[in-house]
């Protein structure tokens, strides 16, 4: 468990050419026993981050400290880390139990302390009934939580970092092991940080999602933050399915303009110049035969739990969520809830102006 | 018309598809459904051509198939990795079937420029393939499928390695793509949510046998047996077993709690059965007055800002529930759940579904 | 499961023509003269089995044999762990790897009989480089005349000769392992030892089965390098399965008994690779079995 602080990590892969910086000044602060993820489309440098903070990367510049100590130029295994695939990694001709017990002997440790942890965490992984069984005959999740498991069994591990762990596993076992994981992280309260481009499995798995985009962090902050207040345009459309509305109007003192219709804000925003954009999730918006914004229907889909209505305003995109089984009126209006609307300039989350 | 008549597949003594009968209509989506390994991606090969069925018939627009070389026949495929000829431009690439096909230069010009624009490529039209972002290699690939004008479109999981938000995207250009043309159009997921988004017909796979084959939303809302249901259930589906004797339902030992399930299904035979429960249709409050209650524990709550999942355990069932908006538990806090009796699935021993009496269709 | 199509079949008549002048009708031929007895003048008369039963208990066949063998274990024994050692050393990325590669290949580059003329030159102990710096250094070295030294010449020689095989195979191998067996050990707190031993070697298992038969059929077959650099000699010493049998053919002309001879030879071969093949099919099989996730789907 460990106090894990970055500061001012910047990476670039290739020095001595031109190359842009896969990671620019990132600065954290990462407290023990937390559960984190961080999310981001391809290319936005999460798994450059993750490989800086296990140490099988060399950051450019910068530094990297584990409870305060810098620890930037030691080796993964000095750093007592465990590190999770995206493909699972497990000794072909090893058995469950050796391969867990495995970075133990490494380490010269009595074999009676090894056999008492590898039953432990056989049993915390539910895998005690194929522990004498070949590795390379388990299924891929089954192979995963192997690759969990060396991580788990060494009791001093700082941290355990997954990079995209999930990708091979099929969405069914993909719920039972990711609430494998969150059990875990509650009873043993290791520092985890989690590298994923799927939403759902940063939401549901971390404590605090780190957003990333092109190589910086966009904003930090717990699931209900992220999803209601997104700093920034990207975060507000990357989460949530459908992702935020975002859409161009005019503001006008207590009022945002789109195109001639007016959509009521509960706070007065300052005059700003640039482009302007209203944001509001979904789930927030809500059709009404007659009052608000007149809309065109573009598509329904029927997604089972929900219903997803696309529809088109001054030719400009809002999703509405609906529930199942509701009636979708004729002429439909879309109605806004007034505090659940964030104003966006040049993409960045507005300030109201304080009266 | 593809036709598929009593499709099976021995490998080496294992079957990998098993007595397939199906008919793919032209200018539908037709969506197979199923888990890796549930026989999506063999069940394709022998549609393409690429395999020969160890007995059935295939037959398009009236003809057989079987036999003829894949060269021979209009296919397209796109699959799960990008698959581009690496030392092509994306220009080249897209061509690439046009000039086997040997159409004069300005066509391939024209053909390939409008497949660019439909998939935003114009402007990586003379990068090559290894220059371009994950997405935007599926996009070529796409194209190169597109251009081909193909009579049987195959996605074998095309979006599969892609970014959550990027497969989104995709997702919905997807079906206008390919709708003009008129042409079988085969898509292959393991994710129930993608296969609602999408529509059109679906074929629930399982063990390289079709469970059920119909509209999408049909197979979603009337699934006819169990394994259907819970191919079709992301979060994983919630299932019961009870007995019915003399009329009532019972869970082990007690009967209590289920009344409202047994006059809702008045004249059910004897026997063992299944109940299956969406995890959205388990509410913490009733919201009328035929409904079963479960109560138990929570483990584990997961949040995603809109939704909150809450995994409960009761008498060694491990279900999951989905509710709106933010609720926190505790681990090992008593929790109860609500379900109106309108809404489970009943499966019978046979796992076939017992329709509810009195409901239309 | 390809799709048939018969016309295919017509292409391969000439080459099946070939096969058969230059292959299948001297075979049977031989397997003609075995069963037969000749006294030059083209007579030939029946003898049954009796050359193949002379050859059971023939010391000289036995002689031969166990040389033969002898040379393909000691040959195995260096050229695997050698080529092995080297491909590990070999770099895997970056512009060493081209250069590398060209060195390995260059012994596999020259004609047979070269190879054994530039060693026979290289070990006389009057000009050549090698013979007569040891001869200088004081070292009794004689290939000609010494069974020992004959033994060391033509196996130094072999494994010049052959070694970049079993580098390129092992090194291809190991090139095919990903990045992420190597972090993960590294985080292990894997030993040197321990990558070897659980990753890298499970992982070339299929590629060095394929060495160890190369190897094994090419070293038991041997007849052009130590032909032209001992002749045999000295005595019998060197004297192989092949050169034996050529001896018997061509210097004694009989015909019969080195038929028989060469069939015995060609089937142990046969056999050989049988087993291997046995066993790389069930390898196979065994490691199709395991491999879950998303293959066949």
């Amino acid at each position: 468990m460990a106090t894990i602080e970055l500061q001012n990590i910047a990476h670039q892969y290739d020095p001595q050419g031109d190359s842009a910086y896969a990671l620019n000044n990132i600065s954290e602060v990462w407290q023990d026993c937390g559960a984190y993820a961080l999310l981001g489309p391809s290319g936005c440098g999460k798994t450059t981050l993750l490989n800086i903070i296990s140490g099988l990367l060399r950051p450019s510049e910068g530094r990297v400290l584990f409870d305060s100590v810098d620890v930037t130029s030691l080796s993964p295994e000095q750093r007592n880390i465990a590190q999770v695939f995206q493909f699972p990694v497990v000794y072909d001709t090893l058995t469950v139990a050796e391969n867990l017990a495995f970075p133990l002997k490494n380490r010269g440790l009595p074999k009676s302390q090894v056999d008492r942890r590898v039953s432990e965490v056989l049993a915390m992984l539910e895998l005690t009934h194929r522990a004498h069984n070949r590795a390379s005959r388990l299924s891929a999740d089954d192979k995963q939580k192997i690759s969990l498991g060396r991580g788990l069994v060494r009791t001093d591990v700082r941290a355990v970092l997954f990079d995209e762990p999930l990708t091979v596993i099929d969405p069914h076992l993909k719920w039972h092991l990711r609430t494998e994981l969150k059990k875990i992280h509650r009873e043993f309260q290791h520092t985890m940080i989690y590298v994923t481009h799927d939403q759902t499995e940063a939401l549901t798995f971390a404590d605090k999602v780190i957003v990333m985009y092109e190589g910086s962090v966009v904003q930090i902050g717990t699931p209900p933050e992220l999803f209601e207040k997104p700093r920034h345009t990207f975060v507000g459309r990357f989460i949530g399915t459908p992702g935020m509305n975002v859409f161009e109007v005019n503001l006008q003192g207590h009022s945002a303009w789109i195109g001639n219709q007016e959509i009521k804000l509960d706070r007065s925003y300052e005059l700003i110049d640039g482009p302007v954009e209203l944001g509001i999730r979904p789930e927030y918006v809500a059709l009404s035969p007659s009052e608000g914004v007149a809309a065109r229907i573009v598509a329904v889909e029927d997604v089972g739990r929900h219903l997803v209505v696309r529809t088109q305003v001054e030719d400009q995109t809002v999703n509405v969520i609906v529930k199942e089984g509701s009636a979708i009126p004729e002429s439909p209006h879309l109605v806004f809830s007034p505090d659940k609307l964030n104003v966006y300039q040049n993409s960045c989350l507005a300030e109201p102006k304080v009266l | 018309m593809l036709e598929l008549r009593n499709v099976s597949l021995q490998v080496q003594g294992e079957t990998y598809i098993d007595d397939v009968c199906l008919t793919l209509e032209r200018g539908k989506l037709n969506l197979l459904l199923g888990p890796t390994l549930s026989g999506k991606t063999s069940l394709m090969r022998l549609m393409a051509g690429l395999d020969t069925p160890s007995s059935g018939e295939i037959l398009f627009d009236g003809e057989s198939v079987v036999g003829k070389p894949v060269q021979q026949r209009n296919v397209a495929m796109v699959y799960q990795q990008f698959i581009n000829y690496p030392t092509l431009s994306v220009f080249e690439n897209i061509a690439s079937p046009l000039r086997v096909a040997r159409l004069s230069r300005s066509e391939i010009a024209d053909k390939v420029a409008r497949a660019a624009e439909l998939l935003q490529l114009k402007d990586l039209l003379d990068r090559s393939p290894g220059e371009l972002s994950g997405g935007q290699q599926q996009r070529v690939a796409l194209a190169r499928a597109l251009v081909k004008q193909a009579d049987l479109v195959l996605l074998d999981e095309p979006l599969a390695n892609l970014d959550y938000k990027l497969r989104e995207e995709l997702r919905s250009q997807l079906p206008e793509l390919f709708a003009e043309q008129g042409v079988v159009l085969v898509y292959a997921t393991t994710e129930p949510m993608e296969a609602l988004a999408l529509g059109g017909m679906t074929a629930c796979l399982h063990q390289g046998r079709i469970t059920q084959y119909g509209p999408t939303l049909e197979l979603y809302n009337q699934p006819a047996m169990l394994q259907t249901a819970k191919s079709f259930s992301d979060p994983p589906l919630n299932v019961i077993d009870l007995q019915v004797r003399q009329g009532q339902f019972r869970n082990g030992g007690t009967g209590n709690g289920f009344q409202a399930l047994s006059r809702r299904y008045e004249n059910v035979p004897d026997g063992d059965y299944h109940l299956a429960i969406r995890p959205y249709h388990l509410s913490l409050s009733p919201n009328s007055d035929a409904c079963l209650e479960f109560s138990g524990k929570a483990t584990v709550t997961e949040l995603t800002g809109s939704e909150s999942f809450i995994h409960f355990e009761f008498d060694g069932n491990f279900w999951v529930a989905l509710v709106h908006g933010i609720v926190e538990t505790s681990a090992g806090q008593d929790v109860t759940f609500y379900v109106d009796t309108g809404n489970p699935f009943l499966f019978d021993h046979e796992q076939r579904l017992v329709p509810m009496p009195g409901s239309g269709s | 499961m390809k799709t048939k199509n018969n016309k295919a079949w017509f292409l391969i008549l000439p080459v099946l023509a070939l096969v058969a002048i230059s292959a299948v009708i001297p075979l049977i031929t031989v397997v003609n003269y075995s069963f037969q007895d000749s006294f030059g003048n083209n007579e030939f008369f029946w003898v049954g089995t009796e050359w193949f039963q002379e050859l059971t208990q023939s010391e000289r066949f036995h002689n031969a044999l166990q040389r033969t063998l002898l040379f393909s274990a000691l040959v195995l024994l260096i050229e695997i762990p050698l080529g092995i050692a080297i491909a590990l050393a070999m770099p895997r990325k970056g512009f060493g790897v081209t250069v590398c590669l060209v060195l390995m290949a260059l012994p596999l580059l020259v004609p047979w009989n070269v190879v054994g003329t530039i060693w026979q030159v290289f070990s006389r102990v009057d000009i050549g480089l090698l013979g007569y710096g040891l001869a200088s250094a004081g070292i009794d070295y004689n290939y000609t005349q010494d069974v020992a030294d004959a033994w060391i010449t033509l196996v130094v020689m072999d494994v010049w000769h052959w070694t970049s095989l079993v580098v390129l195979l092992c090194y291809s191998g190991l090139v095919a392992i990903p990045e992420a067996y190597y972090q993960a050990a590294r985080i292990d707190g894997a030993s040197r030892w321990s990558v070897f031993r659980y990753i890298q070697l499970p992982k070339m298992k299929r590629v060095l089965l394929i060495a160890v038969l190369l190897r094994f059929m090419d070293s038991f077959m041997i007849y052009t390098e130590p032909f032209v650099v001992t002749g045999g000699g000295p005595g019998n010493a060197t004297t192989f399965l092949s050169i034996d049998l050529v001896q018997m053919a061509v210097g004694q002309f009989d015909l019969g008994p080195a038929a028989a001879m060469s069939l015995v030879y060609f089937l142990i071969i046969l056999l050989v690779c049988w087993v291997f093949y046995t066993v790389m099919i069930n390898y196979d099989q065994a490691g199709q079995e395991s491999t879950g996730g998303r293959g066949h789907g």
